[in-house]
């Protein structure tokens, strides 16, 4: 549309380009002496044939087309580079971090369950806490490996690699001393926990957000508009809508094939670009939409699950031993009371941003689970306060008699939202996938089309020179 | 001035406390965060020169005002022996005896008639009991079977016994120690059995039975800890109290230049002791008795600084009800050596607790 319209404006001047007329006059007595001025002495002396003008023509449609070709690979590269970062390296130490962090509330849970169960803790729980605290020592390991430079995550894996085993120690300190009968057990428990939840956790969240931080940065990079492409690509159109008039104009040939078919090839690349460019940042903004926007709520909701459920265990092992802020309740209950809420909120906007049935679907059973949960645990807790611990202490943990225990209901929660969070990480592949797929063969193709616009150009003009032999 | 111990400092400590925590070694858990063997060392000499500059300024000052220098001597030699009046002078606070009235646990003449507050329980059929279920030895839950077991807990089945005629119609309530007054008095409870002080300050808000034990606020150090009790060699040594208990009050109005280190149980104490973050531990010597029975490295210094009397706390409308519970404790106390207060003492304190002779004489007040 640019080109056709511009086109007539100039109509008039039928004879001379205007880079022509004017080196002619001046010409004559530039001074000779560098090579820059006898080059351009020599590009004048050049224009003022029409065989001249034509080499100059040939050249500019050359190199503009090259250099479209050259930004394109740039520009394309870069967003490639950076879609691959968000698939294959920031999106997974994103979800290592996150799995840190589920790890050590899970870790965290798991003791204070055991503990509950005492002398019979269940094998699996146990089991479980030991893959927890394997698991979150091996991703550190990687994350500290993967992480680079960033200045924040060094220091929060730093942190975590120095507290993790001293909060084990506690652990295992505390278990120790509850076989032996001890009441001191429950105190190490309880101080295990303060540093799991004053220190540890905080500092896996932070290192999870610096991690995401990070993959938001590579989204933002892989989707930024490739620009000086487009412009350069415009340009060379632009500059080949030029020649062809001019072509026109002086020969009353309508197509010069080399300039057409140069033409064809810019409009491809350009076409190309545009269609392949926009489709990879819908699909990347869908993962980071659909996939990493629900991660994050779930990992959120999940880790609120894990505190709510190691809280409502510390209730019955604190027995009362401390108290909430307005030194009155029992701090644990407060706690649990907070997590929930907080999961409560977080499960709502996971349901909110699920965009189809096999996604909410889990979310929908993890909130039917808390409600049964919280059902549970105030028939738990009112037992509990009644003073019969013996009574209460099956519901929460549950027994063989106990099928309906507070734990079933966080066992429900905890798998759907497993569930829910490995089906949005699927979401966030598969988009993400997509959107590097969609720029697949663009650097390649650009490059290899640009120099075929480049050829057809010269040979155009080429042909053009061949008719003043 | 109160200091929450942050864990800045244990990081390195986290090997060690990794291989004292395995379960190969339970028995030693007090060993384990101490500072190395010279580091030990330099911290006595420096806690000894503590000592002897205050030993030395004493010395100056007993010389300038003229004094015999026989009256410097023993403070150094012999802490333990005069410090005890010495320091009731120095730190007078909320835990005295003798701030705001006479005979705090003088209390009502026993009788056996049944008023509105026993009538109530009779119709619940249960006593409700405010108790610790973490004071080991008092009132604690024994993790193998779950029961609560101590002192405590046997006071309350003996008040039960004799109110309902079954010594298990009980329900036990597990309450911080900040909420003993509160529970009371929204009657969520109705006695309160829990190593409860009892001061002039509680009888406000709360009536008190008769004296079921006597205890002291005293120092709890580990062996070969430099600390001798609660005095001088105190400075600079962080100690732990519990979070709202009389050594927090007491350390308050007397630091004997320490650190004071808040937790919000007494047996965080403990924890942290263990863990090399606290120095001594003050709390009463029931319950410091409690710690020592969990761990056996650490050991009662100094003598008791102040003298407390445990009481059945009730609501202070519930004067059928103290009356009852005195007339418990007499029949509780009688019978020399073979009374069931004797026979709890034994099961359950004497052998981190020895020494005791029998129970406190009670004190009676009119009205």
């Amino acid at each position: 549309m640019a080109i056709t319209s511009r086109a007539p404006a100039p109509g008039g001047a039928v004879a001379v380009p205007p880079p022509g007329p004017p080196p002619g006059p001046a010409g004559g007595p530039a001074r000779p002496g560098t090579a820059w001025a006898e080059g351009v002495e020599r590009l004048r002396a050049a224009a003022t044939t029409e065989p001249g003008r034509l080499r100059i023509i040939g050249a500019v449609l050359a190199g503009l087309v090259l250099l479209f070709g050259l930004v394109t690979v740039w520009e394309i590269s870069s967003r490639v580079g950076a879609a691959d970062d968000v698939v294959g390296r920031s999106q997974p130490l994103s979800a290592d971090a996150a799995s840190i962090y589920r790890s050590l509330a899970d870790a965290d849970t798991a003791s204070s369950s055991g503990f509950l169960a005492g002398a019979d803790e269940p094998r699996e729980v146990r089991e479980r806490y030991e893959k927890d605290i394997s698991n979150a020592s091996k991703l550190l390991v990687n994350a500290a490996a993967n992480t680079g430079a960033d200045e924040d995550s060094r220091k929060q894996i730093a942190l975590l690699s120095e507290r993790l085993p001293r909060y084990t120690g506690l652990i295992e300190q505390a278990r120790a001393t509850n076989k032996q009968g001890l009441p001191l057990g429950g105190a190490y428990l309880r101080y295990a926990n303060e540093q799991m939840s004053a220190q540890l956790l905080p500092a896996a969240q932070r290192l999870y957000e610096a991690e995401t931080d990070r993959l938001y940065t590579d989204y933002d990079d892989a989707r930024a508009l490739p620009l000086a492409s487009i412009g350069t690509g415009l340009l060379a159109l632009a500059v080949l809508a030029w020649a062809q008039r001019r072509n026109y104009r002086r020969t009353h040939r309508v197509f010069n094939h080399g300039l057409v078919a140069a033409t064809a090839a810019t409009l491809v690349v350009l076409m190309w670009l545009a269609v392949g460019h926009t489709v990879a940042r819908a699909e990347l903004a869908q993962a980071r939409s659909d996939g990493q926007e629900s991660l994050k709520v779930l990992n959120d909701a999940r880790i609120a699950s894990l505190q709510a459920r190691a809280s409502e265990n510390l209730t019955l092992i604190a027995r009362g031993a401390v108290l909430a802020q307005d030194n009155k309740s029992d701090k644990y209950d407060v706690d649990f009371t907070a997590e929930m809420k907080e999961l409560d909120a977080g499960l709502a906007r996971a349901q909110k941003l699920a965009n189809d049935s096999s996604g909410r679907d889990p979310v929908a059973r993890a909130v039917d689970g808390v409600k049964q949960w919280k059902q549970r645990h105030a028939a738990a807790r009112e037992t509990d306060l009644r003073g019969d611990y013996q009574a209460a202490l099956p519901q929460v943990i549950g027994d063989k008699d106990h099928k309906d225990s507070s734990g079933a209901s966080f066992d429900t929660v905890d798998a759907s939202l497993e569930q829910a969070v490995a089906h949005e990480q699927k979401e966030f592949t598969r988009a993400a996938r997509g959107g590097l797929g969609a720029l697949g063969g663009l650097v390649t193709g650009s490059a290899a089309l640009a120099v075929i616009a480049a050829a057809a150009a010269l040979l155009g003009i080429g042909r053009r020179l061949s008719e003043y032999r | 001035m109160r200091i929450r111990v942050r864990s800045q400092d244990e990081g390195h400590g986290g090997g060690a406390q990794g291989a004292a925590g395995t379960p190969g070694a339970p028995g030693t858990p007090g060993q384990v965060p101490r500072p190395s063997r010279p580091r030990r060392m330099a911290a006595r000499l420096r806690g000894w020169g503590g000592v002897s500059a205050m030993a030395a300024a004493c010395a100056v000052t007993a010389a300038a005002v003229l004094l015999p220098l026989a009256q410097a001597a023993p403070e150094g030699g012999h802490p333990a022996v005069v410090r005890e009046p010495a320091s009731m002078a120095a730190a007078p606070g909320p835990w005295s005896l003798t701030d705001t009235c006479q005979d705090p646990e003088a209390s009502l003449r026993p009788n056996g008639v049944d008023g509105p507050a026993i009538e109530r329980i009779r119709k619940a059929g249960k006593l409700v009991a405010g108790v610790d279920q973490n004071s080991f030895k008092w009132g604690y839950r024994n993790p193998v079977d779950g029961r609560l077991d101590g002192f405590d807990i046997a006071l309350v089945k003996a008040i039960a016994k004799d109110i309902l005629g079954d010594e298990n119609a009980v329900i036990y309530r597990a309450i911080p120690t900040s909420q003993r007054v509160p529970a009371l008095q929204d009657g969520r409870v109705d006695v309160v059995v829990r190593t409860m002080t009892i001061n002039c300050k509680r009888l406000e808000d709360v009536a008190f039975s008769t004296a079921y034990f006597e205890a002291g606020q005293q120092v709890l150090a580990p062996k070969g800890s430099p600390i001798t009790g609660y005095d001088a060699s105190l400075k600079g040594r962080r100690i732990c109290t519990a979070a709202g208990s009389t050594a927090e009050a007491a350390l308050r109005a007397q630091p004997y230049g320490s650190v004071s280190v808040s937790v919000p149980n007494q047996l965080d104490c403990l924890v942290r002791l263990q863990l090399g973050e606290v120095d001594g531990i003050i709390t009463d010597n029931a319950l410091a008795a409690g710690q020592a029975a969990q761990d056996p490295s650490v050991r009662l210094v100094g003598s008791p600084f102040t003298r407390e009397f445990y009481g059945v706390a009730m609501n202070k409308d519930a004067s059928d009800l103290v009356r009852r519970v005195n007339k418990v404790l007499e029949d509780y106390r009688a019978g020399g050596d073979g009374s069931p207060w004797m026979q709890a003492y034994v099961t359950h304190l004497k052998p981190v607790l020895p020494g005791v002779a029998g129970p406190p004489a009670p004190k009676y007040r009119d009205g």
